[in-house]
């Protein structure tokens, strides 16, 4: 009897095509890579790199340079970020295996409260289901004791580890090419040569430009600087004021792009978007009657715990990527004030394919790891098209009055299209693309019915009646 | 943390999805377990008992047919949906998303395989 042979397995199929190296700078067993950052970035990369590798039967190893604790309060260990899992990213991670746990989720969102200066109006996820995560990056505010919540960035970075990575609590204080490969070194004499070297730092720490330094073509993403600070209210308040819904805000105010509180386990977070914001926007901000009703005592808003000024990436970096060098997340490429993590998922999933599956050169890079980052960028492009109309319709309160007639009138039908809905769940969400939402601003059936409620709202601009429903 | 978990809350024997229903999602236990139960001729006969992370309703993404068995909660639970058209354009973009849900199905098939000959050896004894 013929002995049966051994067909080639589901993983070599799937990998078969990409597997012909169009380099000769390729990870072989016994590989080593650096990661320098333990957020977002750093853990995708390093849990897919891995995973990858592993498909392919390759022996790689994987050391994360990380000297934060995200398990610690406080700016120690925190990221600085608004802490929002989008809803395609929950239920992409969710296909992937990756289920992001309840003691991670401060709290499960399943409605958007648009305020504008003529009124507010609920919107309603399509399924009536939490899809979207409140989280806290680091382990919470300042001064936060015991606390039954867990890290965000600290999961990840322990599903990294569970793949294989190692987490050295280091600080990298620079990168230098010797013998045509990358070295890290520290503060304390770290001088380790790697064959790949994936930097993952975001844009709030300076290490990025650094990279200046490696010559590959590097030029930093330019950033903007935000406004992060949490409330602590309390979980019983924050239900009662907030429920599970994030706020958004669309108000007149000068620089301002958007604006959300954000309502999380006992505390809510507020983030600023915009150009440049300052302590004089955030007071205007804080004084509008829309924010103040999102407090128990609206004549009295409470001392926040903790604030921060973080800068967000608004255009991508070039060339974000050399010979065994590759810069994911916030530091390469990131979607428009919107789904960073999300971002941080795509880009570093598509260079961890890139080094498994094609090889580490910068050749390499361009023709397999640019494309993803490229078609982010160039959402960007609507979406800083997008963000300008949404501008002109914020400055003029029957445009506002527009939108809230239409949202309304669209979430009190049981049934049918919701396209305004539906526009604006996307562009708060960053579930979309904003292709997509530019896609279906086009629409008939979006223009005729907005027409109607812009002509309606230029005639009922007396009135100042609140429109829509309470939470 | 009632407010923290992802997706949906189901009661206990709550379905979540029915055989005959046409379907265009996926589902992911987040807490809690779910039964899988095909009804053949009047019997209800119990196929899989699935836990936290496990997922179910995937045929969906694959064929235009209606759900081959239902799938109901047992205890509470509380399930995560995945859009057809979200996850699909997104395995268009990166097909290797597709890696995890062929996996499990693979899984699937083996038992499936172990099931069949052992339901033979029996019929021929």
């Amino acid at each position: 009897m013929r002995k049966p042979q051994r067909g080639p397995s589901l993983a070599d199929s799937l990998t078969s095509l990409p597997q012909a190296k169009s380099s000769d700078l390729s990870l072989e067993d016994g590989s080593e890579i650096a990661v320098i950052g333990g957020g977002p970035a750093g853990s995708f990369f390093s849990y897919f790199v891995l995973g990858q590798a592993k498909r392919v039967g390759l022996d790689i190893r994987v050391d994360i340079y990380e000297p934060r604790r995200f398990d610690e309060s406080g700016p120690s260990g925190c990221n600085h970020c608004g802490g929002i899992i989008s809803e395609s990213l929950v239920q992409i991670l969710a296909a992937e295996g990756i289920n992001i746990p309840p003691d991670v989720v401060q709290r499960g969102i399943d409605s958007y409260m648009l305020h504008t200066d003529v009124g507010s109006i609920r919107i309603d996820t399509p399924l009536v289901e939490k899809r979207i995560a409140a989280v806290f990056r680091g382990a919470g505010p300042s001064g936060l004791g015991e606390s039954s919540w867990s890290s965000f960035d600290a999961y990840l970075l322990n599903l990294a580890v569970s793949k294989g990575a190692q987490v050295r609590r280091k600080l990298v204080s620079g990168v230098e090419f010797e013998a045509g490969r990358p070295h890290l070194r520290s503060p304390d004499g770290l001088n380790k040569g790697y064959d790949l070297v994936a930097v993952a730092t975001g844009v709030t720490s300076n290490f990025f430009q650094l990279i200046d330094d490696l010559e590959i073509g590097y030029r930093p993403p330019r950033t903007v600087k935000t406004f992060i600070c949490e409330f602590q209210l309390g979980s019983e308040t924050i239900q009662a004021q907030l429920g599970t819904s994030m706020h958004v805000f669309l108000l007149d105010i000068p620089g301002l792009e958007f604006a959300a509180v954000i309502p999380k386990g006992d505390y809510a977070t507020m983030c600023l978007l915009g150009h440049d914001i300052d302590n004089q926007m955030v007071e205007a901000f804080l004084a509008s009657p829309e924010v103040k009703g999102c407090f128990p005592n609206p004549e009295m808003i409470p001392e926040h715990v903790c604030f921060c000024f973080p800068r967000i990436n608004v255009q991508s970096a070039v060339q974000p990527f050399g010979d065994r060098v590759v810069l994911v997340g916030d530091c390469g490429v990131a979607r428009l004030y919107k789904d960073g993590i999300g971002s941080a998922y795509r880009t570093s999933k598509a260079a961890a394919k890139t080094a498994v599956l094609h090889g580490i050169a910068m050749e390499d890079f361009k023709q397999h790891y640019w494309p993803a980052c490229r078609t982010i960028a160039k959402d960007n492009r609507i979406g800083k098209f997008i963000f300008a109309f949404n501008h002109l319709f914020q400055g003029r309160r029957f445009s506002q009055r527009a939108v809230l007639r239409m949202t309304s009138w669209e979430q009190q039908k049981k049934e049918g299209p919701q396209f305004m809905s539906m526009v604006l769940w996307d562009l708060f969400t960053g579930s979309a693309p904003y292709r997509e939402i530019l896609r279906r601003t086009f629409h008939p059936s979006f223009w005729i019915p907005f027409a109607w409620n812009l002509v309606a709202a230029v005639f009922s601009r007396g009135g100042g009646k609140k429109i829509g429903r309470p939470l | 943390m009632k407010n923290s978990a992802l997706g949906r809350t189901y009661a206990d024997k709550e379905c979540i999805i029915r055989q005959g229903d046409v379907g265009d999602c996926m589902y992911v236990v987040q807490t809690g377990k779910v039964e899988v139960v095909r009804e053949e001729g009047g019997v209800e006969v119990l196929l899989a008992v699935l836990d936290e992370g496990d997922f179910f309703g995937e045929m969906a993404l694959f064929e235009q047919d209606v759900r081959s068995a239902s799938v109901c909660s047992r205890g509470e639970s509380r399930v995560l949906t995945v859009d057809k058209k979200t996850l699909l354009g997104r395995v268009q973009e990166d097909p290797s998303l597709a890696f995890n849900i062929l996996r499990t199905l693979s899984n699937r098939i083996r038992k499936l395989n172990a099931e069949l000959v052992r339901a033979r050896g029996r019929s021929r004894t």
